[in-house]
């Protein structure tokens, strides 16, 4: 396998977009403008920020996973001198439960967490109380006198079990989704072979570095309280805070400052934040919540624990008549920001890059005694790209085909888009907008050295070794859109400003910001601010989700520019340059004319300062080299990608090593490639951890087992194989005028899928692995079975 | 235990004379107590390394020891790796390689690196992943930071501060 750089993508002006389809900085693997503070340790990460006269709040959690509270002896918290207040749910009855997004799935109101418990708690780790107190160590000290007395109940740890009661009368059963389109019955009854698969994947989770935390505080020269530590969607956020504590949205702020990882986890509205935002308010003195990273594997949402059974009508050439699939979705405890966007996504994901002429699919939603479940990168994707690609897997074996022809047979034909499925993901009507994935396949086996590849493994599993391939394609999704905006303004020094609603949780969105800003308006990217996590700039954000901040913010960020740039020629024209404005191009920060190059041009610092306001500037339109920029985009955008990993395994202990890992990823655009590998190498360790390590377990009761990182294993350098990427960009995105589809979730999607395939292939044993993270323990007692089964 | 001690930290030259209760962790009083907040905190139980310092050269886990017993040692924080305005060789190499998103676990990355690459200044590839291995980064899946490294490593620049 052979790396790629950037010589190996094309950049050319393909669309209609603009008359300044410039690439200076876009495509290029620029150095990022986020460095300079994260390494010499100047990082605003909101355990770093402290307000004079602060309180620090402490939460004490359920030690039940169900119980009915009998009561709450807060009496010695109290009786302790330096608390400075403690609440329970009584204390703060007046706050309605968190809400979650806007839906169109109804029946989930009654499944949602209130901020601190009332009569009931429903896992081990939710939040009963809050103490107050002038120093992080008593409010944990405080912490610990408050202690609860309650009533256990029986507890459900498994969404695929009978469903039991959430509350009297109320099953925990919330949900049943449904999708389908086609004559699923007939494929079904025509069908030459059905194929069926019963996986799952574990409970694991986003697990940022950085534990989750906020700092509130009301700033009485404006009446505004001012919320610091928020990622990922700050303007949604606060309006839903601000609703939540009764304040108007106009008079709470947001701040994100640096985040420390988000992968999804990073922005959900939890109990906590509110709490803080509300204490700030009650107490009125700044008020900093740092949870330990104890709370954060028992508080922060987990994912990912579904189990799938997949049917797959063929016919007799192996080309999918229709899929028939059920899931089973773990929610946890409560519903809480993103609803039933997971199982919703996993449901309209799983049918990924096949034509498949018929789907029916339902999807149970089941409460159970654990921490609440939601997003994770590539959520929904990571478990249905796994369920479908074991599908795959089993039709080849089934069919004595082999895994590659199966799925050339199933692909979408690159003639076929945009191809649209009669089913709607997430209140969105689907349609793939580009792609060619049978080319991508041809790459990658070019890229991999493919047939080599099997002549290696072929001779190294003579000799006895247990090495084998898989491979997990995908279909991703992103961009999605409808609307974002950005404000873009230049200085009298001739630094640019670029204010944005996105939000930066560590994946590069200043530099790729800047990247596109300083192309479109022609100076240099180092010399542009990108402001961003900041309710206060800017009346409206959508943060960064789902992969989604390149394409729609960095689309809104290109149409800024773009106005401010014909505003700078414009006015140069009228008023300082004796030319039409055709002849005016900006280039390296200067107003240059076109038809005399080497000229000395103005610079635009100077165009701004003739912009400031005055009767002329007035006159012209409005002062201020300045303008906002608009972007909307009808579509998602639909990015895919091949992952392929080489494996091997010991029988004697069951320890898979992956040896290599390679990932094909068609990005239709990317602005800088660097970053890209970043997010796709990053993704991989992530999903390796999810198909090997990483599983939140909890004992019979209900006790959560993997409460520290010596028990929930992340990949170390040691875990990580050599990753090669092969990035491509034959399939623009015609929703974008630079045809970016987004990049955050390539590196995860296929993981689990392409480890599970190498396991069954180096173990000889067809359709094995059924259960992720295929952990040593399950991987030894998997072959010791099998053994014991063929004696 | 809460009662508060007086006692002196020695961070990059500078001393800084505090008084911390004894059950203060070192990572603590640097963060609260001296003003250094470049040095994160992951986990406080010694897994992640986020919160890696240097101890008379030697790369420690300051989550795992109280402020009291860094009394009378040189420590050297992230802080005080660039010199003069001037970026440390790794602080560039960091960069230059894309061996950090978020940025949470770079400051113990770096200090890991430093007091690996300076003690060890021929450190071999493997040994080296064994050795970052110690530390958790949950963004770049370590193939840049490795990299990034073992540059510093081969351009001999680890030691000339």
């Amino acid at each position: 396998m052979s790396a790629h750089g950037p010589s190996s993508l094309k950049h050319g002006e393909r669309h209609n977009g603009d008359a300044n389809p410039r690439r200076k900085f876009v495509g290029q693997r620029v150095t990022r403008l986020e460095d300079p503070p994260l390494v010499t340790g100047r990082g605003t990460y909101v355990g770093n920020l402290n307000f004079p006269h602060q309180l620090h709040m402490r939460v004490v959690r359920s030690t039940y996973a169900n119980a009915i509270i009998r009561s709450i002896d807060t009496s010695a918290a109290l009786a302790h001198p330096g608390c400075r207040g403690v609440w329970t749910g009584a204390d703060v009855a007046d706050i309605p439960p968190i809400t979650f997004r806007p839906t169109s799935i109804q029946g989930l109101e009654p499944y949602r967490q209130f901020i601190l418990a009332r009569d009931r708690v429903r896992y081990v780790g939710e939040p009963i109380a809050v103490v107050f107190a002038d120093d992080p160590y008593v409010a944990e000290d405080i912490a610990d006198l408050v202690t609860m007395d309650g009533e256990a109940l029986p507890v459900i740890l498994s969404a695929d079990t009978p469903p039991g009661e959430f509350a009297p009368g109320l099953s925990t059963e919330a949900l049943v989704l449904r999708k389908n389109f086609g004559d699923i019955e007939s494929a079904l009854k025509n069908a030459f072979k059905v194929v069926e698969v019963d996986v799952q994947v574990g409970r694991h989770s986003g697990v940022p570095m950085e534990n989750r935390g906020a700092l509130a505080r009301i700033d009485h020269s404006r009446d505004v309280l001012e919320c610091y530590g928020q990622g990922k969607r700050p303007h949604a956020h606060r309006d839903a805070v601000a609703t939540l504590i009764g304040r108007s949205p106009a008079s709470m702020h947001f701040y994100e400052g640096h985040i420390g990882g988000g992968f999804g986890v990073r922005g959900e509205i939890y109990p906590e934040d509110v709490l803080t935002c509300l204490a700030a308010q009650r107490f009125d003195r700044p008020v900093k919540w740092v949870e330990d990273r104890r709370e954060n594997l028992l508080a922060c949402n987990h994912s990912r624990e579904q189990r799938h059974v997949v049917r797959g009508a063929f016919d007799e050439q192996g080309r999918l008549l229709g899929i028939d699939a059920k899931l089973w979705h773990d929610q946890g405890a409560y519903v809480r920001t993103h609803g039933a966007r997971v199982p919703d996504m996993a449901m309209g994901t799983l049918i990924g890059a096949y034509h498949v002429p018929s789907y029916r699919t339902v999807g149970y939603v089941r409460m159970t005694n654990k921490t609440p479940a939601a997003t994770y990168r590539s959520p929904g994707r990571f478990e249905s790209t796994y369920a479908c690609e074991r599908l795959m897997d089993a039709a080849a074996e089934q069919f004595g085909l082999s895994r590659i022809e199966i799925r050339r047979r199933n692909l979408i034909p690159k003639e076929s888009y945009p191809y649209a499925r009669a089913m709607e993901i997430l209140d969105h009507a689907v349609e793939l907008d580009s792609g060619d994935f049978a080319g991508l396949l041809d790459k990658t086996l070019v890229d991999i050295g493919w047939e080599k590849l099997l002549a290696d493994v072929a001779a190294r599993r003579a000799k006895g070794e247990l090495v084998g391939v898989g491979m997990g394609f995908f279909m991703e999704k992103g961009g999605l859109g409808p609307v974002d905006g950005a404000k873009v303004t230049v200085d009298t020094r001739g630094k640019v400003q670029v204010i944005t609603g996105a939000s930066s949780i560590g994946q590069g969105v200043e530099t790729v910001m800047a990247q596109i800003a300083a192309d479109a308006l022609g100076v240099e990217y180092r010399d542009v601010k990108v402001i961003h996590g900041r309710t206060d700039v800017l009346e409206y954000g959508i943060g960064s989700h789902a992969s989604r901040a390149t394409v729609m913010t960095g689309g809104a960020t290109r149409m800024a520019a773009l106005n401010v740039r014909r505003k700078a020629l414009e006015f140069a024209s009228r008023h300082l340059v004796e030319a039409p404005v055709e002849m005016l191009d900006i280039v390296d920060g200067q107003v240059v004319r076109i038809d005399r190059p080497g000229e000395p041009g103005i610079p635009i610092g100077k165009v701004a300062a003739a912009l400031a306001p005055s009767p002329a500037t007035v006159e012209f339109g409005n002062p201020g080299l300045t303008a906002e920029g608009w972007f909307e985009t009808a579509g998602m955008t639909h990015p895919y990608g091949i992952h392929t990993a080489l494996v091997k395994v010991d029988p004697d202990t069951g320890e898979t090593k992956v040896e290599r890992f390679h990932v094909a990823y068609d990005i239709g655009c990317a602005i800088n490639p660097m970053l890209v590998e970043g997010q796709i190498v990053g993704g991989v360790a992530q999903g390796l951890g999810g198909a090997l390590f990483e599983e939140f377990f909890y004992d019979e009761r209900g006790e959560p087992l993997s409460v520290t990182l010596a028990d929930y294993l992340m990949p170390t350098a040691s875990e990580m194989p050599p990753v090669d990427v092969l990035l491509t960009e034959d399939a623009p995105s015609p929703n974008n005028a630079l045809g970016m589809k987004g990049a955050g979730e390539a590196g995860i999607t296929g993981v689990g899928a392409a480890i599970a395939a190498a396991i069954d292939d180096a173990i000889g044993i067809p359709n094995a692995i059924t259960r992720l993270p295929v952990t040593p323990q399950r991987l030894k007692a998997l072959l010791k079975r099998h053994a014991a089964a063929s004696k | 235990m809460t009662q508060k001690m007086a006692i002196t930290l020695d961070v990059n030259g500078t001393g800084h004379e505090i008084r911390v209760e004894p059950r203060k962790t070192l990572c603590d009083a640097l963060r609260a107590d001296c003003g250094l907040t470049g040095t994160n905190v992951g986990c406080e139980h010694g897994v992640c390394g986020a919160c890696t310092v240097l101890m008379d050269g030697v790369p420690v886990r300051s989550c795992l020891m109280f402020a009291v017993q860094a009394q009378g040692k040189a420590l050297r924080t992230v802080e005080g790796l660039s010199t003069g305005g001037k970026l440390h060789a790794l602080q560039q190499a960091f960069t230059d390689n894309h061996a950090l998103q978020c940025g949470f676990c770079t400051s113990g990355f770096l200090m890991l690196a430093a007091g690996t690459l300076e003690q060890q200044p021929d450190i071999d590839d493997e040994s080296l992943r064994e050795v970052l291995s110690s530390n958790l980064c949950r963004c770049t899946g370590y193939q840049n930071i490795l990299r990034a490294v073992r540059q510093v490593r081969d351009a001999g620049k680890a030691g000339a501060r």
